[in-house]
């Protein structure tokens, strides 16, 4: 008995020991799954940031191509100063007094089949209520409204200061939005869940409402309503997005693709609002939206007209917003030289855009300041980034080229400083050069060589007639740029932002500096994409707060805003609009998401693949066709320079490695399988076309300048070759005639822009529906396309 | 040999060096110690929580700041990957694992009894970590795991 007992005993407890250790070998199992996931996501979260980024620097380096061109060209030929005219001229709608005359809108006639929303001015709340409704309907607003709302809009900014000073003793609490990025179903659900502006119920945006997302126009028509509607308690930031210059860009890469339908539940008290809109796949600009909302005729009228308005009313935007003048409220962040005074002062709309600095008129009188305020900051003038001795990236704008390092040499160009003349020995011998690679570009590109030019004269200005006010200074358009585009960093100090390619990153002392001495507590801004939807730094002293919920891809964030009471305590909000992803486990959530940054990913290797090829050779000293995993990480960091984990992303990227060797030419052949399908397209030249494409879209809308959506062949070749040899992008002529002719649909010598980039969609489409369809393309849903790219 | 060796411990570093830079959110080449563990376990290690506390234990501060700086983790972690310590758990010993739990060979074990074993045998999940694991294995309609596909399924996901 005692023995049967004891072991009774004894299995009880091997089997309690054994219970014990299974559960651990599973729990430790389970621990180290849920770990890799984590890692997955933040891997994940750095591939679309870094793309994200890179896009923006790949904007500033065009747009520095352009502006440097502009300052150091002289067009010998009345050619070529229409041709440069035309594709720099930073008013893309010169000023004419017709745009005070309200004549534009009321003669618009809205005709009786129109079922959308009808506005009269002045507005009351229940126009912008119902604008809110009609819009969640997916409803238009006519073009006569939209331009009569934009011109009420921009009278009422132009009698508002640059600095909004708002006060708790009006409407108790205040809610603070971050950037909205056209995304309405935010928008829609902060009204929903927090409430409908009113007198008690006061909102701040901060900016960036329009661009990728593709509702940019019903926002702000929403925006300008409620401002019109409640003037003292709705205020309005203004964001780098709000600058037609940024909007011109087509898009930066990232593919939005939401299934389902708008349906609302106003009974219940869920958190989660939106089954979420089908957002259009792909690539918006807020200039593409508009264009193509309001498309009237052949000409498309309303569209540009709705642009042209909208242009002036971005230069109205208050710059920032202060709250019992304790909270400073702006889109992007500060900058050690930020002067609050000055930005008070400043006109603002002088402030055309945020990308380019416009200079004033080279008048006999100017041109004298000129000089010396050339000799003065011309060391802190940028060495252009196509340049050979700053040919390594990532460069920024602002970086001084090999200019000795001082503590301001670290900052984004700022105080013109007196120059040591090492610094303009330096300066000429950097214009020298330039100026005799820019006569190797215009040779290349089929003009006449040009003499040096000693002084830049600019038949651009001329929009700035005689008599009128001069353009802001460098100085004062610098500050706007520090508001609207810095971002906070953990280390002290204040240094060029070369991610972005303007502004600066500011550390913490730099917050702590200007909030004492303007005797403030808190600073909110924007700018930044958050995975909570907000985030404190610096002492808590900053807050970010981002109201676009999964900005990149479903379930890749959450959204959110702030609400201040009297007693200045913020309270944070948060929501993701989209029920589908609270359904999801979180390995659904993560693994959906990271498709899609993979998928970004592919395609931007894809577009290196010859620069990545001669990489890997480099590194196959033995030629054997083979490289270390190693070897393959530290070649894709040294061409793409996104600054990801590759050796963590290894295992999504690359199937075939054998042991630690990977067979590379295979490898890219993959890669080039997954994203082609058109045999007929040399895949080179496609793959230029893909690494490109944003800024060849982008100079289609500069050329285009007359919006007729055509531009000549010629143009094109033109364009192209300059562009091309400054991006050194090897193309030969007549591969550069074949491309246009090929994209020359109907033959009559004319390129239609959207045709082109709707060929591109259709290439990516049929792409990304796999290589199941031997190459027999066109025959899609989208109906009637242009036809294959290169067919005849 | 000794060309290889020095090649493995290079790479190993770099490895090591990126997974710790992907949370060191300030880049200032510290981390959240409560990090710690997932950058271990993406190296490929499978470490208990006892394991983990005290590895870092090794790689603390002498006072505890809550950050962990790089370089005391590097060569920490080195060792850990040269030393091929916490391997990864196989399939076939975690089939045996759910096996023990489920004597009666059913094939399956309910949702109450996962319940049970994880929060209160083993290494205790947190309430988060169960919630998390009941979502994303029990079978909503015979409320239970049944634990052969689930593994297979996992497996692939994890490869």
């Amino acid at each position: 008995m005692g023995s049967g007992t004891s072991t009774q005993h004894h299995f009880a407890f091997q089997n309690a020991e054994k219970a014990f250790k299974a559960a651990a070998l599973i729990q430790r199992w389970y621990r180290r799954y849920v770990a890799r996931l984590e890692m997955r996501r933040r891997c994940t979260w750095s591939i679309f940031q870094s793309i994200e980024y890179a896009g923006q620097q790949d904007q500033v380096k065009l747009h520095d191509f352009f502006s440097y061109l502009v300052d150091h060209f002289t067009p010998s030929s009345h050619n070529e100063r229409d041709f440069l005219n035309r594709m720099f001229t930073e008013e893309r709608f010169p000023q004419d007094s017709e745009m005070d005359k309200c004549s534009d809108y009321e003669c618009i006639e809205v005709p009786d089949t129109y079922t959308g929303p009808r506005l009269s001015f002045p507005l009351l709340p229940d126009h912008a209520t119902a604008l809110v409704e009609a819009f969640r309907l997916k409803q238009q607003l006519h073009a006569r409204y939209v331009l009569n709302l934009l011109y009420e809009t921009r009278k009422h900014l132009a009698q508002l200061p640059n600095i909004t000073r708002v006060s708790t003793c009006y409407s108790e609490e205040i809610t603070v939005c971050g950037d909205l990025h056209g995304q309405l179903d935010d928008l829609i659900f902060i009204f929903y869940k927090n409430g409908l502006p009113s007198p008690e119920r006061a909102y701040v945006f901060n900016g960036d409402f329009v661009d990728r997302g593709k509702d940019s126009v019903e926002i702000l028509l929403i925006l300008f309503a409620f401002m019109l509607v409640y003037p003292k308690e709705f205020h309005l930031n203004r964001g780098n997005h709000e600058d037609h210059m940024v909007n011109l860009r087509g898009h930066d890469g990232r593919k939005l693709e939401l299934e389902g339908s708008w349906s609302s539940n106003p009974g219940t008290a869920e958190l989660d609002v939106g089954i979420p809109i089908r957002l259009l796949g792909s690539r918006y600009g807020f200039t593409k939206e508009v264009m193509y909302k309001y498309k009237y005729n052949l000409f498309q009228i309303h569209g540009k007209k709705i642009l042209r308005t909208l242009q002036d009313v971005f230069r109205w935007l208050p710059l920032a917003t202060v709250i019992d003048e304790k909270v400073l409220i702006l889109h992007g962040g500060v900058s050690d030289r930020t002067d609050l005074e000055l930005l008070a002062k400043l006109d603002r709309h002088k402030i055309i855009s945020t990308m380019r600095y416009t200079a004033r008129k080279e008048s006999e009188k100017q041109a004298e300041a000129k000089k010396k305020d050339d000799q003065a900051s011309c060391a802190q003038r940028p060495t252009p980034w196509f340049l050979p001795q700053s040919r390594s990236l990532p460069s920024s704008p602002f970086r001084l080229g090999s200019v000795p390092k001082s503590p301001k040499a670290s900052r984004s160009c700022s105080i013109p400083c007196s120059s040591p003349l090492g610094r303009q020995e330096l300066s000429r011998q950097v214009r020298r050069s330039v100026d005799l690679e820019l006569e190797r570009c215009w040779r290349q590109a089929g003009f006449p060589a040009v003499g040096e030019a000693e002084e830049p004269l600019s038949p651009v200005y001329k929009d700035l007639e005689a008599g009128e006010l001069p353009a802001a200074t460098r100085e004062e358009w610098r500050q706007v740029v520090d508001i609207l585009w810095s971002d906070p960093m953990a280390q002290e100090g204040c240094k060029a932002n070369t991610v972005r390619g303007g502004g600066c990153y500011f550390g913490p002392d730099v917050t702590e500096a200007l909030l004492q001495k303007y005797n403030l507590q808190l600073l909110i801004r924007s700018h930044e994409c958050k995975p909570e939807g907000y985030e404190f730094c610096h002492n808590r002293k900053v807050l970010t707060i981002f109201s676009a919920s999964n900005y990149y891809e479903v379930g890749s964030n959450r959204g959110a805003y702030v609400k201040l009471g009297p007693a200045l305590t913020p309270h944070i909000v948060q929501y993701q609009a989209n029920k589908a992803t609270h359904m999801l486990t979180m390995r659904q959530r993560i693994s959906r998401v990271e498709q899609s940054a993979l998928k970004a990913l592919r395609e931007k290797l894809f577009a290196h693949s010859s620069d990545l090829l001669s990489e890997f050779k480099k590194r196959d000293t033995e030629k054997t066709g083979l490289i270390s995993l190693g070897d393959w990480a530290a070649a894709l960091e040294s061409v793409l320079r996104l600054g990801l984990p590759w050796r963590m992303l290894r295992p999504q990227l690359v199937s075939s490695a054998v042991g630690n060797a990977l067979e590379y030419k295979s490898w890219l052949d993959n890669l080039a399988k997954e994203q082609l399908s058109r045999e007929n397209i040399q895949s080179s030249l496609l793959e230029t076309l893909y690494r490109n494409r944003s800024n060849l879209e982008t100079i289609f809308r500069i050329i285009d300048s007359d919006r007729s959506g055509f531009i000549s062949l010629d143009e094109f070749r033109q364009t192209w070759k300059l562009f091309s040899s400054h991006m050194n992008v090897d193309i030969t002529d007549d591969c550069i005639c074949d491309l246009a002719r090929s994209i020359d649909f109907n033959k009559d010598g004319h390129i239609d822009i959207n045709e082109f980039l709707e060929a591109f969609r259709l290439v990516e489409r049929s792409c990304s529906e796999g290589s199941a369809s031997d190459g027999s393309p066109g025959t899609d849903a989208a109906g009637s396309g242009p036809g294959r790219l290169g067919a005849p | 040999m000794a060309d290889d060796r020095e090649g493995t411990v290079a790479e190993l570093q770099k490895k090591i060096k990126e997974a710790f830079e992907v949370f060191d959110r300030e880049s200032n080449n510290t981390v959240d110690v409560r990090e710690i563990g997932t950058i271990v376990r993406s190296l490929g290690c499978c470490p208990s929580e006892g394991e983990l506390h005290d590895l870092i234990a090794e790689v603390e501060e002498e006072e505890p700041t809550g950050y962990i700086r790089y370089e005391k983790f590097l060569p920490v972690m080195t060792k850990v990957l040269l030393e091929k310590r916490y391997r990864p758990i196989p399939e076939d010993v975690l089939l045996r694992a759910f096996e023990a739990l489920d004597p009666a060979k059913r094939g399956f074990l309910t949702k109450e009894e996962l319940i049970k074993y994880m929060t209160e045998e083993g290494e205790p999940f947190s309430q988060e970590e169960m919630e998390e694991m009941l979502a994303a294995t029990i079978d909503p309609e015979t409320n239970a795991i049944h634990y052969k596909d689930y593994i297979t399924t996992m497996m692939i996901d994890d490869s």
